[in-house]
């Protein structure tokens, strides 16, 4: 799957927790534009592993601060 | 008698400090200011002047119900627990000044080792000198580089912590929840080594896990598996062992987790396993190795509580009936419980908000009633707990007292209608 198609898999995904309606860019953060709390992450980060079937350690999460980082990580973890 | 006690502290003031290291804890420190500032006890500061047995005490000169301690079987005031302790004192001194793999290892040590195997039926014992560093420990050695740690997402604060201490990818699942954890274990590399971590009793709710399904799925995906019984050892499962060992899946654990300072009535950690391999963790364990050793007294309660508690039926079979009088009295009075059924000697009272709990829980330190405020990041879903852990030692009588002063004072701050 290319970066323009799991970005649009993704904008779906994120869209029931993004309750703000924050306008979504790759340089949107998710803990301060988004305000996600650890809850929220998880949720989250299992809805984006369990369609993209992969898994996003709490490793590879750290390293994870941007929207445009996700699509990123999951395009690489695709393989 | 001791008012002084009962004055909320006050932190000082952030103005002129400009920005340092501390400026991290800003939000921290202005949401306790906030709180204090309503005039509520802080209860994050509680002195106990003086304690009278296992279920009471007395805070700020007033006698005091315990019912926050997790001392579920009441060994604290034991006779002969206290009675061994002051044998080691006055055998082995105060303290051993040293590592178990130095100066440390007393007979003691090995004793409190013999009687945890006798308790668990099983080959390998390890002390720790807490239930933190245990799984600080266990955990951040066995599972390395290129290893993968599958936990729940309510895991303990040391399990996460003896996560985050190892060089494990750490893949985390929604609280008991059997097919996250399973398709996280199936989508891990083929090859690598997989850990799952569990607990038995979650001790926010007081519910727990579904540990003879969990167990297999972590099985057939191929993984070790570390169970934490801290909060079931000595009052769940027929000869308390825990919640494995009542759900008919204790031979499967690979690694169950405990500790001194609950049930036992002291301080302390352990590992108890079956490994062939066991035995090397005591080298290779830093949290074992770069510490000093319990002191004598300690090991010496401990075996003693730990010898007394397998034969503790009466005790549990009173404990359950407290936790099931209590949680019915509390949900009869119309508060909101962490579980529907009591599953564990914990009963979390759901409060509202933080400035509600706050005010409950000062109500209820006024009533002479103590109990655990627990309140976010510490507790799931951001909620505000009032969480009571029973005692075997709770007469029938003070489990209706209890009952009594939720209600007066959830009517009094408005939590009841």
């Amino acid at each position: 799957m290319d970066r323009a198609e799991t970005a649009a898999k993704i904008a779906a995904l994120i869209e029931p927790f993004n309750k703000k309606g924050v306008e979504i860019s790759d340089a949107t953060t998710f803990a301060g534009d988004l305000e996600f709390d650890s809850l929220t992450v998880m949720d989250f980060v299992a809805a984006i592993e369990d369609e993209f079937d992969i898994i996003i350690t709490m490793n590879q999460q750290a390293e994870i601060e941007t929207y445009g980082q996700l699509i990123d990580a999951v395009v690489k973890l695709q393989g | 008698m001791s008012e002084g006690i009962d004055e909320a502290d006050r932190p000082s003031t952030l103005e002129g400090h400009g920005t340092d290291l501390f400026s991290k804890f800003d939000p921290l420190i202005e949401q306790r200011r906030a709180l204090l500032a309503t005039g509520v006890t802080d209860p994050f500061n509680l002195v106990m002047e003086s304690v009278v047995s296992p279920t009471v005490a007395m805070c700020n000169g007033r006698e005091t119900i315990l019912l926050g301690t997790y001392n579920y079987m009441g060994m604290t005031f034991d006779p002969d627990v206290i009675a061994a302790g002051k044998q080691a004192l006055d055998d082995y001194g105060s303290g051993t000044t040293g590592s178990r793999v130095l100066n440390g290892t007393y007979a003691g040590h090995r004793e409190v080792e013999e009687a945890l195997k006798d308790f668990y039926a099983m080959d390998h014992a390890m002390v720790f000198s807490t239930g933190y560093q245990a799984n600080l420990g266990i955990i951040s050695t066995i599972a390395a580089k290129g290893d993968y740690i599958v936990l729940d997402i309510d895991s303990h604060a040391s399990i996460w912590d003896g996560c985050k201490m190892g060089d494990a990818e750490v893949v985390p699942f929604k609280h008991n929840d059997i097919e996250a954890m399973e398709k996280r274990l199936k989508r891990i590399p083929e090859g690598a080594g997989k850990l799952v971590v569990l607990e038995g009793v979650y001790s926010m709710l007081g519910d727990i896990a579904p540990l003879k399904e969990m167990i297999k799925v972590a099985k057939d995906n191929g993984a070790m598996v570390l169970v934490d019984e801290a909060h079931s050892m000595g009052f769940i499962g027929p000869n308390g062992r825990g919640v494995a060992e009542d759900q008919g899946c204790l031979d499967d654990v690979d690694f169950v987790i405990g500790t001194f300072s609950k049930s036992v009535g002291t301080v302390g950690g352990f590992c108890v396993s079956n490994h062939p391999k066991f035995e090397i963790m005591r080298l290779v364990c830093r949290p074992y190795v770069f510490t000093a050793s319990l002191p004598p007294s300690v090991v010496a309660t401990a075996s003693t509580s730990i010898r007394k508690l397998m034969h503790a039926g009466n005790k549990r079979a009173h404990l359950w009936e407290n936790s099931k009088v209590l949680h019915k009295g509390l949900t009869d009075a119309g508060f909101t419980l962490g579980t529907a059924e009591p599953q564990s000697a914990i009963i979390a009272v759901i409060m509202p908000d933080l400035e509600r709990g706050a005010a409950m829980w000062e109500a209820l330190l006024h009533e002479g009633l103590y109990v655990n405020l627990a309140r976010p990041p510490a507790t799931p879903a951001n909620m505000t707990l009032l969480r009571c852990s029973l005692c075997a030692e709770h007469s029938a009588d003070q489990v209706q007292t209890i009952i009594g002063m939720f209600t007066r004072a959830g009517k009094a701050v408005g939590i009841l209608g």
